[in-house]
């Protein structure tokens, strides 16, 4: 246990690496020369000359790793050029935003979808199964811009029931803030929730078929004992790993609920951020939820190793 | 002559287990429902020139945001163009677009994944690594920069949104194949000697399919959107030519006032979506060993 | 009831009765605003909120007048090469700092000389800047400069508390110091900035509201949703498609201005080799059928719902520098074919770059139905907005749909695009007589003169067509009812003296 526990602790700083690589490489990518986006409507020669300088844009790309390197190795992240805020700062302001969000709407998505997948599952061919299914899979192919403005139209402007968007500090307003949250939770934790169905529906489906779950029911178990005891607990292998996935990718921000919804979280920070080219900001971001992502997918491991008792070997 | 015939009368005794597989999906309503709708959507795409009542890209000044009627069935959009037309002929760039990039997924990310699981060792450690990598930055992040970089169109936009939602299949297979590869009859595979690859493929992947069918399916729902947003910042589909992603989008700023736009694409997105998933439904179950 | 709690409760009724009389005004920004340090501000967004935050030497008036704001009076000396600013009494930045001549100099030099300033240009021709004592400041220019008051009503003419400035450096964006009506209180990038009442305002009586809160949300169903539904009092540029759901509701207004800037489609016609390769770049005949073949009114009418005026000059026809010898011209298929023909080109095609917004995207198509009806092959791109300005500065595009926020002075609209080698000019303009001709119109001071030497100028611009000018968008602002007091500037930007509810 505690052998495995190293072992993948020592893979993350290789994958940090990586995703340092990835990230500063696909900026490379990006067609447009930062200095003139962050320049602006005025587009002053001066100030373009100013900012290539700045940011080394002269120098060869390995040295502006480099030199970025060099400032995360440090503890500096670098600032924001477009509104002069260190990146560090901007990181603290959104997490929580981003951490209530994400985590509302994976309890959402975890509540509906893994019943709705083991209901569908066990009631296979029935009804219930094709309604969960015509549900889950009504809540995937509906893009959440669209359906969050729906519910935008509906509960605020129509019923008047919930604020249209925004956020409300929890710590100011609890009341307010679960107002304005549930919306953008629910088209979140929706698109989520049929993932996760459809996989647990799956997982479900095969274990149920397998000789051991057979061997359980032929013992005379009452169903519900075998369908939770003995199938769920393996079902939830690939459940746990697209649940952590899932997790770690609503914590790297959801831009599109996060726009629509004006959730100052950290989807539309890293979108915003590479449309001015405000290179430190993305970098910054991604490098910080990336190390998130990366100790979820570990837990996750853990969580596999111990569901899992064959894997230990 | 006579092999033909020992041939032809083997046939019905000795099915390959595909053939079995398919016979099983046969029977089954869902997914000969669902693969109904998906070879409809398919004419639909090929034949559309000849489908699509008026021309999708032909303007009309003064049928602008029309709501349907007996000559625009389904309305008209924001610059009067035929909403119906349209969604038809868009069926071509989201089919295209779900389908290609899956498939692109799929075929880097699951013998990728079936060698980190099954090496093990170094291959595993390095595959599992730059895939935590991919998986850690944000998927539209990853195809914002790819599709940039690869140049505006819509190909461009479905290898983008393919090879962004590489890293997820081969996290899936990896995990799917190292819970595999310590079942009894691997084990047994491997001590009468069979080779490594004859383990993988026979063995290993074919009890791997299910979950990879069902998140191929469900990718195919994410590639449709995803290339909406690439088209919205303008690195898909160009306009004029229609998707249903990009009419969706559209669409969202004439919610209150022509929501006919945005019912046709997400209805057809929504089709699409569902038959595909009755048919990795049915995929699923008569592929799947274990269900006999 | 002890006296400590009895003391408690009267508080608390204070608190509460001060509470219902304390107001706050929410207003919704179509985006993020950046930097909020006047010298390095670039965004159009960002000056709705300067102007609650920062006060300026002068203002606009409705109809683009110039009055005075920190400055009470000015005066050209007989050269026209030195402009002497008589300054406010008794106005103190949000510090306690007290605003005067020596405060002047201070912002004016560091527009000037700040590294990475995006004021230098719109300065250039200040060589200095003299105290001639407290309440007195004299400009020296190199040359008479028609546009300066005008620059004087914008950020360039924003002052900050020079002790701030000082303290804060390169910083002091993060959290500015200004004597406008409001000061900063906090601001959370892409959620909301809060302003409160600066207590001690020269023009406190105009100042209703202790509280400005700005909230950007992109969206525009999203805004005209929050106005709706009470979040927000006030929201800029609502859609134009819009407008009529709302029109039917008396708990709203809406306002419309003809804005200063313009829609156009620039076009490359020397700014790279790029211009050569394609036959509107090449040849002024193509350019003439181009535009020859747009229908101004019908773009207007079904890219923007109507909400915009038809234009084509850098100015609105409405605008008192509009060049009157120059009129829009009509849709002429016929003529446009014939001018094809004897270009010898009677399908030309060209790309037609244009930014992913719904707007520009909507013109785009609009332009290329119309176009192909005379024969043209018009190829939409659609190009992520930096990269699409970073493609125009290289000259990698053959045409381009680009929106210009406005200025004040028509110079703002005319010199960075129109002159030799300018930054703004796209389309690689180049003619020494117009050249000429925008030199001399800036050092113009008589005001007739200038709007010769403009139509003069507008007369070659509309032979080259460097940019098709298309039209003039409407300002769309929708707001609660209970509002009153709202001035309609051309310039867009929201001024919050005399907002108040009813």
């Amino acid at each position: 246990m505690f052998k495995f526990l190293v072992q993948r602790l020592a893979t993350i700083i290789p994958t940090l690496f990586f995703v340092s690589i990835l990230i500063f490489g696909l900026q490379q990518l990006l067609p447009g020369d930062p200095a003139t986006a962050l320049a602006g409507e005025d587009h002053d020669p001066n100030v373009i000359a100013y900012l290539r300088a700045k940011f080394h844009l002269d120098e060869p790309v390995y040295m502006r790793y480099f030199y970025w390197a060099r400032g995360v190795l440090h503890g500096d992240l670098g600032e924001s050029v477009r509104i002069q805020k260190p990146v560090t700062d901007l990181i603290l302001e959104k997490l929580p935003v981003t951490v209530q969000l994400a985590s509302m709407a994976i309890v959402i998505a975890i509540v509906f979808g893994v019943s709705a997948g083991i209901l569908s599952a066990v009631k296979k061919d029935t009804a219930w199964d094709y309604a969960a299914n015509v549900f889950a899979l009504w809540g995937l192919s509906t893009p959440n811009f669209w359906l969050g403005i729906l519910l935008i139209m509906l509960f605020a402007v129509k019923l008047g029931w919930l604020p249209a968007s925004g956020y409300v500090s929890p710590f100011e307003d609890l009341k307010g803030n679960l107002a304005a949250m549930i919306m953008p939770a629910f088209v979140l934790g929706n698109s989520f929730a049929a993932v996760l169905m459809r996989h647990t529906r799956s997982a479900m489906l095969q274990v149920l078929s397998a000789d051991y779950v057979r061997t359980a029911r032929a013992k005379g178990l009452e169903e519900r004992v075998v369908v939770l005891k003995h199938a769920l607990r393996n079902a939830l292998v690939p459940v746990i790993t697209l649940g952590a996935l899932g997790f770690g990718e609503l914590l790297g921000g959801t831009v599109l609920t996060e726009t629509v919804f004006s959730i100052p979280g950290f989807g539309k920070l890293i979108v915003d951020a590479v449309f001015n080219r405000d290179y430190s900001v993305v970098q910054g971001v991604v490098l910080f939820t990336a190390t998130v992502y990366i100790t979820l997918n570990l837990l996750a491991d853990l969580a596999y190793f111990l569901v899992n008792p064959r894997m230990r070997g | 002559m006579a092999a033909v015939l020992t041939a032809t009368d083997a046939l019905p005794r000795e099915l390959t287990p595909a053939q079995r597989a398919l016979r099983r999906l046969a029977r089954r309503r869902g997914a000969m429902v669902g693969l109904g709708c998906v070879v409809f959507f398919v004419l639909l795409a090929l034949f559309a020139p000849w489908v699509a009542p008026h021309d999708p890209l032909a303007t009309s000044w003064s049928a602008v945001r029309q709501a349907p009627s007996a000559h625009y069935l389904f309305g008209t959009d924001e610059i009067g163009r035929d909403v119906l037309s349209r969604v038809i002929w868009g069926t071509r760039a989201s089919l295209l677009a779900g389908l290609v990039s899956v498939c692109i997924s799929l075929a880097l990310g699951v013998p990728v994944g079936l060698a980190a699981g099954y090496l093990g060792g170094w291959v595993d450690a390095l595959i599992s690594r730059i895939t935590d990598a991919m998986l850690a930055c944000p998927f539209l992040i990853l195809a914002i920069a790819l599709a940039a970089f690869l140049g505006p169109s819509l190909t461009n936009a479905m290898i983008a949104i393919g090879i962004s939602a590489t890293p997820i299949f081969v996290r899936l297979t990896r995990a799917q194949v190292l819970a595999v590869k310590v079942e009894d009859y691997v084990e047994a595979a491997r001590a009468v000697g069979n080779s490594h690859l004859r383990i993988a493929l026979r063995h290993i992947l074919p009890n791997v399919v299910a979950p990879l069918i069902v998140q191929a399916t469900l990718a195919i729902a994410a590639a449709v959107i995803a290339e909406a947003s690439l088209s919205f910042l303008g690195l898909g589909q160009q306009p004029p030519a229609p998707s249903w992603g990009s009419m969706l989008n559209t669409a969202k700023n004439y919610i209150d006032n022509a929501p006919w736009m945005s019912v046709w694409p997400g209805l057809s997105i929504f089709l699409l979506v569902l038959s595909f998933n009755l048919l990795g439904d049915g995929l699923r179950d008569a592929f799947d060993p274990r269900h006999k | 009831m002890n006296s400590a709690t009895r003391w408690l409760a009267v508080a608390s009724l204070v608190a509460s009765a001060a509470g219902a009389s304390a107001q706050t005004l929410r207003v919704g920004l179509a985006e993020d605003p950046d930097v909020l340090d006047p010298t390095l501000a670039r965004t159009f967004v960002g000056r709705i909120v300067f102007n609650s935050l920062c006060d300026k030497l002068f203002d606009l008036d409705e109809k683009l007048n110039i009055v005075p704001q920190l400055a009470t009076s000015y005066a050209w000396s007989g050269d026209h090469k030195a402009l002497t600013l008589k300054l406010r009494q008794g106005v103190t930045f949000h510090d306690g700092e007290k605003f005067d001549a020596a405060a002047v100099k201070f912002n004016l030099e560091r527009h000037k000389n700040m590294q990475g300033s995006n004021r230098r240009g719109e300065l250039a021709p200040v060589t200095s800047v003299d105290v001639v004592d407290a309440q007195t400041v004299r400009l020296n220019l190199a040359a008479p400069f028609a546009p300066l008051l005008a620059v004087l009503t914008d950020r360039a003419g924003m002052m900050v508390s020079p002790k701030a400035a000082q303290a804060a450096g390169a910083h002091f964006g993060a959290k500015p110091v200004c004597s406008g009506p409001f000061r900063f209180v906090e601001r959370v990038a892409q959620d909301r900035i809060v302003l409160e009442r600066y207590p001690n305002y020269w023009n406190k009586g105009a100042i209703h509201f202790d509280r400005v809160v700005y909230q950007p949300i992109v969206d525009a169903s999203v805004r005209l949703a929050n106005l709706r539904s009470g979040q927000l009092d006030f929201i800029e540029r609502m859609a134009a498609s819009d407008v009529p759901g709302l029109k039917g509701d008396n708990r709203f207004k809406i306002s419309r201005i003809v804005e200063i800037g313009y829609q156009g489609i620039t076009i490359n016609i020397g700014k790279s080799d790029q211009a050569q390769k394609n036959p509107l770049g090449r040849d002024p005949r193509v350019r003439e059928a181009f535009e020859l073949s747009l229908d101004r009114a019908a773009i207007v009418q079904v890219a923007m719902d109507g909400e915009a005026e038809v234009g084509n000059q850098w100015v609105a026809p409405n605008n008192p520098w509009y060049a009157k010898n120059v009129p829009i011209p009509k849709r002429d298929v016929a003529k446009a074919k014939a001018l094809l023909a004897a270009a010898g080109v009677p399908n030309p095609s060209f790309t037609l770059m244009t930014p992913t917004t719904s707007d520009a995207q909507k013109i785009a198509q609009v332009v290329q139905a119309m176009a192909k009806e005379t024969g043209f092959e018009v190829k939409v791109q659609a190009t992520e907005f930096s990269t699409s300005l970073d493609l125009a500065d290289k000259g990698q595009y053959d045409a381009y749909v680009l929106a210009w926020s406005g200025r004040a002075d028509p110079d703002g609209n005319l010199f960075s695009f129109h002159a030799c080698k300018q930054p703004l000019n796209y389309a690689g303009y180049c003619k020494p007589e117009v050249d000429e001709l925008i030199n001399r119109s800036r050092a113009a001071t008589d005001p007739a003169a200038r709007l010769k030497l403009f139509e003069q100028i507008e007369a070659h611009v509309a032979q080259d067509r460097p940019i098709v000018y298309l039209f003039h968008r409407h300002w769309l602002w929708a707001y609660n009812s209970k509002l009153s007091g709202l001035r309609t500037v051309p310039d867009g930007l929201v001024r919050v003296q005399d907002l108040k509810f009813n």
